[in-house]
């Protein structure tokens, strides 16, 4: 195959032609470009989406008391519907349920103090499954647990943000006792989420325990259903099972919408991931497609390329040239020009994108990349893309009848 | 060297169908020196296709050195041209884009010599054509009868049995269409097959054999004493 004196006919007859060779290649290096920047764009894409969703759970379920907007069984619609631990409880028997969790927020930002330092952070009063919906680790210590919970302890779980700004960094936090509006509670220990920085402003108390300390009855205005393994099909079902429980207890419609309100990050999820596989497939037919277009360039300018070089592989043939010999040297430019400038563009695609994910910060944009699987799928097309487009005039070269060839004009 | 029996060959245009050739009888010797005579269209180019393998026929039988020419497929065909014939064309056919002993040495690149090699010989038949200066300029830096023996050379470089000249003097002066046959004698003398299509008395009467083609027959065939140009050119 390689054969120095064939590599020097095709790199004499590109350099007589630079403007063509150039404008051959061309096309090919731009199909290969754009597959590339897309293909990056769209990774991109998906790199920032799934960031975005790092650092929380996606299989859970969140539902939220709301209000009703449809009359139902004699009474008005505008009702404010209030969960409390009863439904908690309730919701806790629901088939394919992991794990679940109440939430209540203390109202407003909430004075915390340790000794002379003071700061003002949200509360959580939660159930210990919600650390799974945050998906948060313990940097020190634990997290709260169900005896906390059973025994209205007042004990708190602090973000790393918060713990930094009441001690400094200095001193270990479990252990101590920080005051919540002036009530104390022991930090049991310190969390960490490698998502969004605002959630380490937060503390976590026991649900049951920030009921009574700030007088909040038994009400628990949210919950978080744990999934486990899921799929959408899946956590409909779970919440058809949950509105039908619900909507027996707090008498509403099950079809009204606005009495619970439901947050189903499964899906979404699932629908995110969909889309991209879809961006995906469309970003290599468009891809695939803008590379047909540059092989077809490539195909016309060696057929010119054939025709004016009848004669000489007529006198090739004369000499003694097998067909398979015109054959290959046609294939051969065609696949040496369609493989450098793809090699090119991709060096040139690959080079853009280094540019942009060093240099530019979107929200949902995130290193946009193309791993060694494109890069290797993108060569192996260029030199199928260069054998193809050479095929056809190859084959017409092949056929010229050196008696023909050589009738003098 | 060459035996032609009965061969006929018709060209198909559209719905005409022109009987080019229509039975030639033809033996040529080996060391020979045939010219062929005729007017246009009575078949001579037809022929020397043939002979060289660039044409097929349709009837009748062509032995080339003894083996029957016939059915052969293009990758045989190419093979035979390699090993047994060279071609001196009347427009020269070189390589335009490639330097004199590139020129000359393509035949043996067909041969899969090594490139170091077959510059080599290039270079020996380059000098015995007395080209040996021009060795790295490309055919259009050279006159007409430089070209021309650039030709021969590379028709020479593979050692055929046969050259076959194709008006080989048509494109040049009579002083330098003289010259070339000279050389072509030369090379006959060696023992090389030499038949030439040319339409010019005085240019075949330097061969051994004027065979005059008419309207696809051989009209005649006689042999003759050959015109020395050597002498011719010295006198």
């Amino acid at each position: 195959m390689f054969d120095l004196d064939k590599w020097q006919e095709i790199f004499i007859t590109m350099k007589k032609n630079k403007m063509r060779t150039f404008l051959t290649g061309f096309s090919v290096a731009w199909g290969i470009f754009m597959l590339i920047i897309l293909l990056g764009s769209g990774y991109g894409l998906e790199n920032g989406v799934r960031d975005e969703f790092e650092g929380d759970a996606i299989n859970y379920v969140n539902i939220r008391q709301g209000i009703t907007s449809m009359p139902y069984k004699g009474m008005k619609p505008g009702r404010f519907l209030q969960f409390t631990m009863e439904d908690y409880e309730m919701l806790k028997t629901l088939n394919e349920l992991d794990d679940i969790s109440g939430r209540l927020f203390v109202a407003g930002e909430s004075l915390l103090s340790y000794g002379h330092d003071y700061a003002t952070f949200p509360i959580f009063a939660v159930h210990p499954a919600y650390q799974h919906v945050e998906d948060l680790f313990m940097t020190s210590g634990r997290y709260l647990n169900d005896k906390d919970i059973e025994e209205n302890r007042k004990m708190v779980a602090i973000g790393k943000t918060v713990y930094q700004e009441l001690f400094k960094g200095k001193e270990d936090a479990v252990g101590k006792y920080i005051k919540i509006n002036g009530v104390p509670f022991k930090v049991i220990g310190v969390f960490d989420d490698p998502g969004i920085a605002r959630d380490l402003e937060r503390v976590y108390v026991p649900i049951t325990t920030a009921q009574k300390v700030f007088t909040r009855g038994n009400s628990v205005p949210h919950m978080q259903l744990l999934l486990g393994d899921t799929d959408t099909e899946e956590s409909r079902r779970v919440i058809d099972e949950m509105i039908a429980m619900l909507s027996a207890r707090h008498k509403f419609d099950p079809a009204d919408t606005r009495a619970v309100g439901i947050y189903n990050p499964v899906e979404q999820y699932e629908k995110l991931m969909n889309l991209f596989s879809n961006i995906r497939f469309y970003i290599w037919i468009i891809g695939v497609m803008t590379i047909i277009a540059g092989v077809v360039g490539v195909s016309n300018i060696m057929m010119i390329v054939v025709k004016e070089r009848t004669k000489e592989i007529g006198i090739r043939k004369a000499l003694g040239a097998s067909p398979w010999s015109i054959i290959s040297l046609v294939m051969q430019e065609s696949i040496l020009i369609t493989a450098f400038a793809g090699y090119v563009g991709l060096v040139a695609g690959v080079g853009l994108l280094e540019v942009i994910s060093k240099n530019i910060e979107i929200d949902f944009f995130k290193n946009p990349e193309v791993n060694i699987q494109v890069a290797i799928g993108a060569t192996v097309i260029m030199i199928l893309a260069g054998a193809l487009a050479g095929f056809v005039p190859a084959r017409k070269a092949a056929a010229v009848k050196p008696v023909i060839a050589l009738r003098d004009e | 060297m060459i035996s032609l029996s009965g061969l006929h060959k018709s060209y198909i245009t559209g719905q005409n169908r022109l009987h080019v050739l229509k039975g030639i009888n033809l033996e040529i010797e080996k060391g020979e020196m045939v010219s062929i005579m005729g007017s246009s269209g009575s078949g001579k180019s037809t022929l020397l296709n043939i002979i060289g393998i660039l044409d097929n026929y349709d009837e009748g039988e062509y032995k080339l050195n003894g083996k029957l020419v016939r059915g052969l497929t293009e990758t045989q065909a190419a093979r035979y041209r390699n090993d047994m014939i060279g071609f001196v064309f009347q427009s020269f056919n070189l390589i335009p884009f490639k330097n004199a002993v590139e020129n000359v040495a393509l035949p043996l690149y067909y041969k899969k010599i090594n490139r170091k090699k077959r510059n080599m010989m290039a270079m020996e038949y380059l000098e015995r054509m007395g080209l040996k200066e021009w060795a790295d300029h490309t055919p259009n830096e050279m006159s007409g009868g430089q070209k021309q023996r650039l030709a021969i050379a590379r028709s020479l470089i593979a050692r055929p049995a046969v050259i076959l000249a194709d008006e080989p003097t048509g494109a040049l002066d009579s002083k330098t269409s003289y010259e070339v046959m000279e050389v072509l004698q030369e090379i006959n003398k060696e023992g090389i097959t030499m038949l030439i299509v040319t339409h010019e008395k005085d240019i075949s009467e330097m061969t051994d054999r004027i065979i005059r083609l008419n309207d696809g027959l051989i009209e005649y065939s006689n042999g003759i004493k050959k015109k020395n140009v050597k002498k011719m050119v010295t006198a």
